[in-house]
């Protein structure tokens, strides 16, 4: 059973003026088939979570550890921990022209797989993933990501999601700038890939919204760069109800 | 891909209205050395080009010495001749424009002419292969195309060499020429050439210039057109690598009515100190009504230390045109891009081929030669792996 262990994870960026400290002592240990909803304050951190654990070189990890089933996810490279089991939907994918979708996905399945998905049933494959986000079929020819609106944007991370089928998913604010129609189509996407039972799943998120189509079976606060608590979904509703300002105090390092 | 541009180049287009001549001569076009002089490097036309690394053949200390082989292979009903200086069908297409070129001009000795007679349509490419054996040689090739023949001539540069050349097509009305001319140049190699067109009532010339190779490569494609009607589509890929120039200054010339052009020009760049310059002057004079015309070039920066210099220039004397317009534009390969592709599992060396095969992948679609296009394709892979892999 997949483990993501994160221990005492303490990360900076360079910035005017030298390194600043954003996470500050993080643990956290998201299992194969959990969902843990981390919440936040903007500036509290959670992004950073995020592309730290992917591998982000902007961001520079000054202590702790972090390791999936055992292996240290650290010491690999970007693609690397894709490879071990590591997703990050990302909150503004990046637009790579020339590259189509369609190639995009076939060249990083046939990473991931470790050998090329057999053509017949990988294009019916993406074709069937395609239409549960109620992506149009013309999107596979269009490159990544480019002239996509934000909502185009996040489906399309989710058809990702669906189709790499990680171990570990975290999701970084993917619910943010979404309608209610797209939302329920992205999560509806999030919760198919998290009834297989295989996956362990990290939500990011600012808002509550989510966690009403995504059920998460622990919720954690974040603030001023670590877990300030840790509850089950009553958290969220306490949250929703009373706001974040109980633990603003100390933020503001993003 | 961000429209950001890398530190030290530039990339600006103009539209300048009302100037009658090619802007960007030093000098008037001539057929003799001694009417340019010798380049200082601050010349409108020369400023981009290394010229310490010409190795003597703009300033006339360039010896030739005959050690660069050119072999022509071509199909039943093709005439290839070699020719003296006197022989009438040289010079027709254009004079030199530059010192190199008139120098190339002034100092060949023999001439080769490839002509295709009228109303003959080749099945089979013309092959013309040069290449260099680290010799110096100034060269003029004629490729005549008699009216309504057709034609392919592919024009392989390989070797070691310091070359000045002249080529002219000469093509017949209703007339189709597709020129290909692939620079595979060792990367020792210096080459500057002019290649001139002149383009028949109604006729057709695609030209295809791939540059991937040489120290110094500066090529000059110019269009002039003898009659109306007559259609021009340049298309250019090169890649640019580790202390490479590669320079393509293109000069498209309406001076007659009812003639279309379209200039299509993209390369990448990678390693240090590798220099692209692109040159596109197109000039719309007052009696071209009716002209249609696009130039585009694209870039892509692909490391930190590459440098391009992007020009597009439209010159409209008459407001009676269909159409004119051009786009520059150099984007880099962005830490960011790499970041999401290699976040998906994919390789830091795999994500850059994907991009750069995306990249001319339109380009080389568009060419609409298959043999070409698998060529091109493995020699951009090869291209690719030789410095990333």
């Amino acid at each position: 059973m997949a483990t993501l262990e994160i221990h005492d994870l303490h990360v900076s960026v360079d910035a005017e003026g030298g390194p600043r400290e954003i996470l500050r002592g993080v643990d956290l240990t998201v299992k194969q088939g959990e969902t843990h909803a981390i919440m936040g304050p903007n500036g509290s951190g959670k992004s950073t979570l995020a592309y730290s654990l992917a591998g982000h070189p902007k961001y520079t990890v000054t202590g702790g550890t972090v390791t999936l089933d055992g292996e240290d996810v650290l010491a690999m490279s970007v693609d690397e921990r894709a490879r071990a089991g590591v997703f990050l939907a990302m909150q503004y994918p990046v637009e790579v022209p020339g590259v189509s979708v369609s190639n995009f996905l076939r060249t990083s399945a046939t990473a991931i797989r470790g050998e090329a998905p057999k053509l017949r049933t990988w294009v019916k494959e993406v074709k069937e993933a395609m239409e549960r986000l109620h992506i149009d079929p013309s999107f596979a020819e269009r490159n990544v990501n480019e002239g996509f609106s934000g909502g185009e944007k996040k489906r399309h991370e989710i058809l990702q999601l669906e189709l790499l089928k990680p171990a570990i998913a975290i999701l970084d604010e993917t619910d943010s700038g979404l309608d209610v129609d797209a939302l329920r189509v992205v999560s509806e996407g999030v919760n198919r890939v998290r009834e297989s039972g295989r996956v362990g799943t990290l939500l990011i998120t600012h808002y509550t919204r989510i966690l009403r189509y995504i059920k998460p079976d622990h919720v954690h606060v974040f603030a001023a760069g670590r877990i300030a608590e840790s509850g089950g979904p009553e958290l969220a509703d306490k949250l929703e109800e009373e706001g974040y300002e109980a633990y603003a105090k100390g933020g503001a390092s993003e | 891909m961000a429209e950001t541009i890398p530190a030290g180049s530039t990339t600006d287009g103009v539209i300048q209205v009302g100037q009658p001549t090619d802007a960007r001569v030093s000098a008037p076009a001539s057929y003799d050395v001694a009417d340019f002089p010798v380049p200082h490097g601050r010349e409108e036309d020369w400023r981009f080009t290394p010229l310490e690394r010409l190795r003597g053949l703009h300033d006339g200390t360039a010896v030739a010495d005959g050690g660069v082989k050119v072999e022509v292979t071509a199909p039943e009903g093709v005439t290839v001749e070699t020719v003296g200086r006197d022989d009438a069908r040289l010079g027709k297409a254009g004079k030199p424009v530059d010192r190199v070129a008139a120098q190339a001009y002034s100092s060949f000795e023999k001439a080769s002419v490839v002509s295709v007679p009228k109303e003959t349509v080749l099945t089979e490419p013309v092959r013309i292969a040069v290449h260099g054996e680290g010799g110096t040689a100034f060269g003029h090739q004629v490729i005549e195309v008699g009216a309504f023949a057709e034609a392919v001539v592919v024009i392989d540069h390989t070797g070691d060499a310091t070359v000045a050349t002249n080529v002219e097509y000469l093509i017949g009305d209703g007339a189709k020429l597709t020129v290909v001319s692939v620079q595979d140049w060792d990367d020792t190699a210096v080459h500057v050439g002019q290649h001139t067109a002149l383009v028949g009532r109604d006729a057709t010339f695609k030209s295809v210039v791939v540059t991937f190779g040489g120290d110094l490569v500066r090529l000059h494609p110019r269009v002039v057109y003898g009659a109306p009607g007559g259609e021009a589509e340049l298309y250019g890929l090169y890649f640019t690598d580790n202390g490479q120039h590669q320079e393509h200054r293109l000069f498209i010339d309406h001076d007659t009515p009812h003639c279309r052009s379209n200039v299509a020009y993209k390369g990448a760049l990678q390693g240090q100190e590798a220099h692209a310059v692109w040159i596109g002057d197109v000039l719309i004079r007052a009696a071209a009504e009716g002209t249609d015309t696009y130039e585009l070039n694209r870039n892509l920066v692909l490391t930190d230390g590459a440098r391009v210099d992007s020009v597009p220039n439209l010159e409209i004397e008459t407001g009676e045109i269909v159409g004119a317009g051009h786009a520059s534009a150099t984007g880099r390969f962005e830490d960011e891009q790499l970041f999401y592709l290699m976040a998906r599992g994919i390789p830091a060396d795999e994500a850059r081929r994907l991009v750069v095969r995306g990249f001319f992948a339109e380009l080389v679609q568009q060419i609409g030669l298959p043999e070409l296009e698998e060529r091109l394709i493995a020699k951009i892979e090869a291209e690719l792996e030789a410095s990333v892999g």
